[in-house]
């Protein structure tokens, strides 16, 4: 397959399929790779921002049922250093938040054995009531989770936390959807099918969600094309998804014994995710995974958005990676690429 | 290289001309590579000249680093390392630290010893014969690569000889090979705030180009992302490449992202990957007659030296071990590696890689 044939397609604004996205991936030159994603970038984003978002990882509980392999942040039931959050602390949390002039929280948690869906409804409904702020909140695993619990379906689910108070769904626990992977690193955690059906069903109630892949642990590359298609076709389908957000896997005090993706795999990968999710208007550079200097030449790769602040990270942090950046740091970086940056909320509107 | 309508949409289209023809660009030209506002082109441009260079391959060194000495006279504004004598934290090996701390490494191939340390008040020059001497016997198959031109200097004036004579008796007491340290960025006006105690930017120029004519090679570094300029920068390695047009003694350039922690330099943020990776590629293209561009990793950090290799640089330097300098400065990079995940790190970029020596010749391991 033509390199040159497939680039032409992309320059004119074609859809590329499964074949032509693997050849790219495969046999591309590193250069031509993000100079394709960056024009395509450019023409979902002509104006030259790049965004970001002021926000909180909260993690309510690290307790999980679930025992993921590639997870260095859960603790199995009853095993020392688990924790569930307090209201108190969770207020505290977010009227930090707010005074830093955050704008939403990410809220998620291990799959807990026992809470039952009316402690979410009120954990929704106690933030809500007290303060002004958008929750991002409960991936698809946690919503499967609650509905196996619970014994109701998801759609069910989704609609008592959207009546709670839910105002958007991240994209987490996608690992790589694709389930002979997920029996492999995560084989208590939702089928792949199971996370996308969340997902349609999240859309089709009017909540927008994220999405995204953790690679570079024991997938093949080949699975990371059939992730991006899978996550295409549902998209073309709803619409509902905001943004793709590719990190890659870090191993430390993980049961998983694999070297961390290098950053030329991620930034082949971003750039090719530019190409084949042509339906997507966002794609956010991981600062939190590969640091500063990478994420700022993955505005170059195909990324357009900055992501979190993250003025709380955990998960990451507990698998022995600690970037840290102020939102000034990230606004010089963003400039430094020739950008101008811009905070925006969950939905990517701007905040002036 | 990217589409050549890409280069003539950013006004570069001379500049492509030239890399294609092989010809020298000017610092005028380098300008507007640093204003380009498109990384990957620039990029692109800079490994088509590695390419020409160095094919597939990317090259890496079994090496220990040693400082002997933090103790320093010249107290530059940019440096976290350097201490006056009597400080806290300052530190002075002895020859028997030295010899044990390359003895620790016995058991491991390595092929090179980088020694260098601040310009010490008092120690005399018999120190650093001895000290090559020791270092030499005891790991002879290892090359000496040790002292920059400053230090060179700075042991001249202690011992009221000429550079040329400390030259002559350290090569006879083993020195294989000068680092590239302390050129930082030659301009005066820089220096004159940063560095003043420092030798000028001529003199380091001058006793590297003595150092070449007595058969003594050499590297070479440019300190950046502080207080210069780009046009700064550029004439820094046009110096570069002038004198590399003379001696022909140069090995291997080192761009090095100054690290502002813990340094005198106020109100100076680390530099971005956006701005390390046009350095390098610049780098690259500016010096036309240096056979090889190093990213260094201690002060880059590994995930960007790798993505360095596609723009530019042909080299990661190596295991190292130790590093103070650009630690002591905040530097965010482990202290050592191994070969196993420097050759990963290669390959995975896509390239193949090649152990070699001090002077870049590719090193065989007979078992």
């Amino acid at each position: 397959m033509n390199i040159s044939t497939i680039s032409a397609k992309i320059a004119g604004g074609g859809r590329i399929d499964a074949d032509e996205a693997w050849a790219l991936y495969e046999k591309a030159d590193f250069h031509e790779l993000g100079h394709l994603a960056h024009q395509v970038r450019l023409r979902k984003h002509p104006d030259s921002v790049v965004t970001y978002v002021v926000d909180r990882n909260i993690n309510y509980s690290n307790i999980c049922v679930c025992g993921c392999r590639f997870c260095a942040f859960f603790r199995s039931p009853g095993q020392d250093g688990g924790y569930l959050l307090s209201r108190e602390e969770l207020a505290q949390k977010i009227e930090e938040t707010l005074a830093l002039g955050g704008t939403q929280i990410l809220m998620q948690g291990g799959h807990h054995p026992d809470l039952p869906l009316s402690y979410y409804e009120e954990l929704l409904q106690f933030v809500k009531s007290r303060y002004p702020i958008h929750i991002h909140a409960f991936s698809p695993p946690e919503i499967v989770h609650f509905s196996r619990l619970e014994g109701c379906d998801v759609a069910t689910v989704v609609a008592r936390l959207r009546t709670a108070g839910l105002d958007s769904i991240p994209g987490g626990g996608a690992e790589i959807l694709v389930d002979a992977v997920r029996k492999r690193v995560s084989p208590h955690k939702c089928s792949a099918g199971e996370w996308l059906g969340v997902m349609a069903e999240a859309h089709r109630q009017g909540l927008r969600t994220t999405a995204t892949m953790m690679f570079g642990h024991e997938e093949e590359p080949r699975d990371r094309l059939k992730h991006l298609f899978a996550l295409r076709d549902l998209q073309d389908r709803t619409g509902g998804f905001t943004a793709f957000i590719p990190w890659a896997f870090q191993p430390d005090n993980t049961a998983l014994r694999c070297p961390p993706a290098t950053a030329v795999a991620y930034l082949r990968l971003l750039a090719v995710s530019r190409m084949v999710l042509d339906n997507f208007d966002n794609l956010q550079a991981s600062w939190v995974t590969m640091g500063p200097r990478v994420a700022q030449l993955a505005l170059h790769f195909g990324a357009n958005d900055f992501g979190s602040t993250m003025i709380e990270e955990n998960v990451v942090a507990a698998a022995g990676v600690h970037f840290r950046l102020s939102i000034d740091e990230i606004r010089r970086v963003i400039t430094a690429a020739g950008f101008r940056p811009q905070q925006r909320t969950m939905a990517y509107q701007w905040v002036e | 290289m990217l589409d050549s309508r890409c280069y003539e949409e950013l006004g570069l289209a001379s500049v492509l001309a030239k890399v294609q023809s092989g010809e020298r660009l000017t610092v005028e030209d380098g300008e507007r590579l640093f204003v380009c506002p498109d990384v990957n082109a620039v990029g692109a441009l800079a490994h088509a000249v590695r390419s020409r260079r160095h094919g597939n391959r990317a090259t890496y060194v079994m090496n220990q680093h040693i400082n002997y000495s933090n103790i320093c006279v010249n107290g530059c504004r940019f440096c976290a390392f350097g201490r006056r004598q009597g400080e806290p934290q300052a530190f002075q090996l002895s020859l028997e630290d030295v010899v044990e701390k390359v003895r620790e490494r016995l058991d491991q191939p390595l092929t090179e010893i980088h020694i260098v340390g601040g310009c010490h008040p008092d120690l005399p020059f018999t120190y650093y014969e001895e000290l090559i001497r020791a270092v030499k016997t005891s790991r002879p198959g290892a090359y000496v690569k040790a002292f920059t031109a400053v230090e060179i200097a700075h042991f001249a004036r202690k011992e009221n000889c000429s550079t040329g004579e400390v030259l002559g008796r350290l090569k006879t007491a083993g020195l294989d090979m000068l680092p590239g340290g302390g050129a930082e960025v030659f301009s005066p006006r820089v220096r004159q705030l940063l560095c003043p105690e420092k030798v000028s930017g001529d003199e380091w120029l001058r006793v590297v180009r003595e150092a070449h004519a007595m058969g003594i090679k050499t590297n070479a570094t440019m300190l950046y992302g502080h207080i210069e300029t780009h046009r700064e920068r550029l004439e820094h390695l046009d110096a570069l490449r002038r004198l590399q047009d003379e001696t022909g003694g140069l090995v291997c350039f080192i761009p090095l992202p100054f690290q502002p922690a813990n340094t005198q330099v106020e109100g100076v943020q680390p530099t971005t990957g956006v701005d390390d990776l046009k350095t390098i590629a610049i780098s690259r293209l500016m010096l036309d007659n240096v056979p090889h561009i190093k990213a260094y990793w201690i002060m880059l950090t590994l995930k960007m030296a790798q993505v360095a290799l596609h723009f530019g640089a042909d080299d990661l330097d190596g295991t190292v071990i130790e590093e103070k300098i650009g630690h002591m400065a905040g530097a965010q990079s482990d202290q050592a590696l191994t070969r196993a995940e420097l050759e990963r790190v290669i390959g995975e970029a896509g390239f193949v890689p090649v152990e070699r020596d001090c002077f870049f010749r590719p090193v065989t391991h007979v078992e």
